[in-house]
């Protein structure tokens, strides 16, 4: 089997909670991003900031991950914000529409000062 | 059992102190040699009960009785000792040996060890609580990232996509009450387009039911490779699973092959819920029976026969949701579900109900606010579409067509084996080959994405992730494209259609988050195209093409 590459670390700005992402969100991804977010969402009470400034690659089984993380926000009531995609990433998660159901913001900075 | 308890034995002197290592001398503390000892006190050994039950300090010397303990205490030279108890639970000692100055402790000594045991025991009863929290906390934690692994690994071992039958609509829900589940569902493809159905439950939940499932899948997999009869199927599962599985486990197993274009359905059944037809006249059960699957060796099962004729719809389903309860303990129950069917049939007429969806929101308002789910649910659903509503047929997907290659140009080509994560080996691999074209950036990511995709596909659908089974992959160029083509070597299985994903079910939870892989790759490249032709392996092998533009 192909080696986890993925971490996710949360930390708090204020009451909000950033979940800062690393390397490849793929399948292997799904124990530890889910464990971040509900760590996340203990922690935080205002929304959630995921911070995509350092992760190279999003497959399918990744996008499906997301949409996870999104259905669970939705339901504590808790807004997901974005930042730090790529270009290419932004197009996906625009085509994807789940640019529909998040606020996405260039960087981390735009994204604290925004909300 | 015994119960280990650590004493410190501390003698109090004067002399003999030790210097620091730079020679300095320092100021005495009265306080010199400290020892932990360990000592049992079996829990009937009658020092036991004389500790907890004597409050204060006990000189050691002048206790006489058998016990074990007492004699090591004494054999340790110990004087005098404080018991250390908390809620009626002794635990530890706080041992004096004899004062250097070879005299008697005083009272005043007594007293002050006294003292500083009703002190030090609650401290110490916090300290080895919080050790203990943090153990237990270490152990769960392991656990719980054990078993997110072993969800994902069950995942796996379900289908990943639905099968795409022209005139068909087929649907699956599967939710395990925890993190893995004794529930599952699989689907054949036999090369003659019949589609086969299986679904399963272990008894029990959780993880030793996950582990029988997998076996289960597996023997059921190796079964219906050579036989197409379901009775036939069952019949071999059972046989290879008695010797294995564990005494008070077996397995419930409902096994149907579908004839897409009849609609024509043989089944057999080892102790599953029975299956519900939904037809025109009403819901009727399709009653096969036989014994569950690794509980007697040697069983036969029967074959029953029915057929879906077009608006009909067969539902097939797990435990967890006839089996549900409600605040009142009250069971959801097969005439409940009947009626539910009846309910969804009708309502089908007058527009497009989804059973899986409406049957899940009838579940959720049956068992109200915070229900503990019980049991795993599982459905799988048939359903025929009424003639009325058939689209007319697109191209047909097995017509063998060469990719045209007149205009291209080889650019190159290479073989990977088929484990988890190459994908992103094809990505990297594609990519070095097109660098001579210098494609714009954004095309190059779009490309990389849907070759990664495809190839996932190709190893995860088409070769079910045999290693010995290659994905090839041909990269080509015209005057103004690139074409990159993905083949596998596998099996029946009909690449579907790509469906744009309905997001907001999703989010509802009404469908798996999953299934982007087709939707990315078609939005990722300008043309998306899907041959079927004969492979060297046996069976049949798809080709992917993808095409960028190069020009304009």
């Amino acid at each position: 089997m192909a080696q986890p590459i993925f971490e996710a670390k949360v930390r708090l700005a204020g009451q909000r909670a950033i979940i800062d992402m690393f390397g490849e969100i793929n399948a292997f991804a799904d124990g530890d991003l889910n464990a971040a977010y509900s760590e996340a969402q203990a922690k935080g009470d205002a929304d959630i900031l995921l911070n995509f400034a350092s992760v190279d690659y999003i497959n399918s089984t990744g996008i499906a991950l997301i949409v996870g993380l999104l259905a669970k926000a939705r339901q504590a009531r808790r807004d997901l914000l974005v930042c730090g995609l790529s270009d290419h990433y932004l197009e996906i998660f625009q085509i994807t529409r789940l640019a529909d159901f998040m606020k996405i913001y260039p960087d981390e900075q735009s994204a604290l000062q925004a909300a | 059992m015994f119960s280990i308890i650590r004493k410190t034995w501390q003698s109090f002197t004067s002399k003999n102190q030790p210097e620091e290592p730079n020679g300095q001398d320092i100021p005495s503390p009265s306080l010199r040699q400290v020892r932990t000892l360990e000592i049992e006190i079996a829990p009937n050994d009658p020092l036991m009960a004389y500790f907890v039950t004597t409050p204060g300090v006990v000189e050691i010397e002048r206790l006489d009785m058998d016990s074990p303990a007492l004699r090591a205490l004494k054999q340790a030279g110990i004087r005098i000792t404080a018991p250390l108890v908390s809620q009626g639970e002794l635990i530890g000692l706080l041992n004096l040996g004899p004062r250097l100055s070879e005299q008697e402790y005083s009272a005043d000594d007594r007293h002050l060890l006294n003292t500083l045991a009703t002190q030090a025991a609650p401290a110490l009863r916090v300290a080895q609580l919080a050790l203990q929290q943090q153990a237990e906390a270490r152990t769960r934690e392991r656990l719980e990232h054990e078993l997110r692994v072993a969800r994902i690994i069950q995942q796996t071992l379900l289908p990943k996509e639905l099968p795409d039958l022209p005139g068909w609509r087929v649907a699956a829900h599967w939710q395990p009450a925890r993190a893995v589940s004794g529930d599952f569902y699989d689907f054949f493809f036999f090369s003659d387009g019949r589609l086969g159905v299986v679904m399963g439950d272990v008894t029990d939940k959780g993880v030793p039911a996950a582990l029988v499932m997998a076996t289960t899948r597996s023997v059921l997999r190796a079964a219906a490779e050579h036989l197409d009869s379901p009775a036939q199927i069952l019949a071999q599962a059972n046989d290879h699973l008695c010797p294995d599985i564990p005494a008070n486990m077996f397995v419930t197993c409902l096994y149907l092959i579908l004839d897409p274009l009849t609609g024509y359905i043989r089944m057999a059944n080892a102790g599953h819920n029975l299956p519900c037809q939904n037809t025109e006249t009403g819901v009727i059960e399709v009653r096969a029976t036989g014994m569950p699957l690794g509980l007697i060796p040697g069983m036969t099962y029967e074959e029953k026969e029915t057929t879906l004729a077009p608006g009909d719809g067969l539902f097939i389903y797990s435990d967890g949701l006839v089996e549900a309860h409600n605040p009142q303990h009250e069971m959801f129950g097969f005439p409940r579900l009947r009626q539910k069917l009846a309910e969804c049939s009708a309502g089908k007429k007058s527009g497009d109900t989804n059973v899986i969806a409406f049957l899940l929101e009838d579940l959720a308002n049956f068992t109200g606010q915070g229900w503990e789910q019980e049991d795993d649910v599982t459905f799988v659903t048939l359903e025929r579409q009424p003639e009325s509503s058939l689209s007319v047929p697109g191209e047909p997907q097995g017509e063998t067509v060469a990719a045209p290659d007149k205009q291209w140009t080889h650019v190159a080509e290479f073989s990977l084996p088929s484990e988890p994560g190459n994908e992103m080996q094809a990505m990297q691999m594609v990519a070095t080959a097109v660098q001579e074209l210098d494609l714009p950036a954004v095309s190059l990511e779009r490309l990389k994405t849907a070759v990664a995709e495809a190839t996932m596909n190709a190893m995860e659908h088409g070769n079910h992730y045999q290693e010995d089974l290659p994905v090839e992959i041909v990269v080509r160029r015209s005057d103004d494209a690139l074409a990159v083509l993905i083949t596998d070597q596998g099996g029946s299985q009909v690449i579907p259609e790509p469906e744009t994903p309905n997001l907001e079910a999703k989010l509802e939870g009404k469908q798996s988050p999953r299934g982007w892989g087709l939707f990315l790759i078609k939005n990722m490249v300008d043309e998306m195209n899907i041959y079927i032709g004969d492979s060297e392996h046996g069976g049949t092998h798809h080709t992917v093409e993808l095409i960028i533009k190069t020009k304009g």
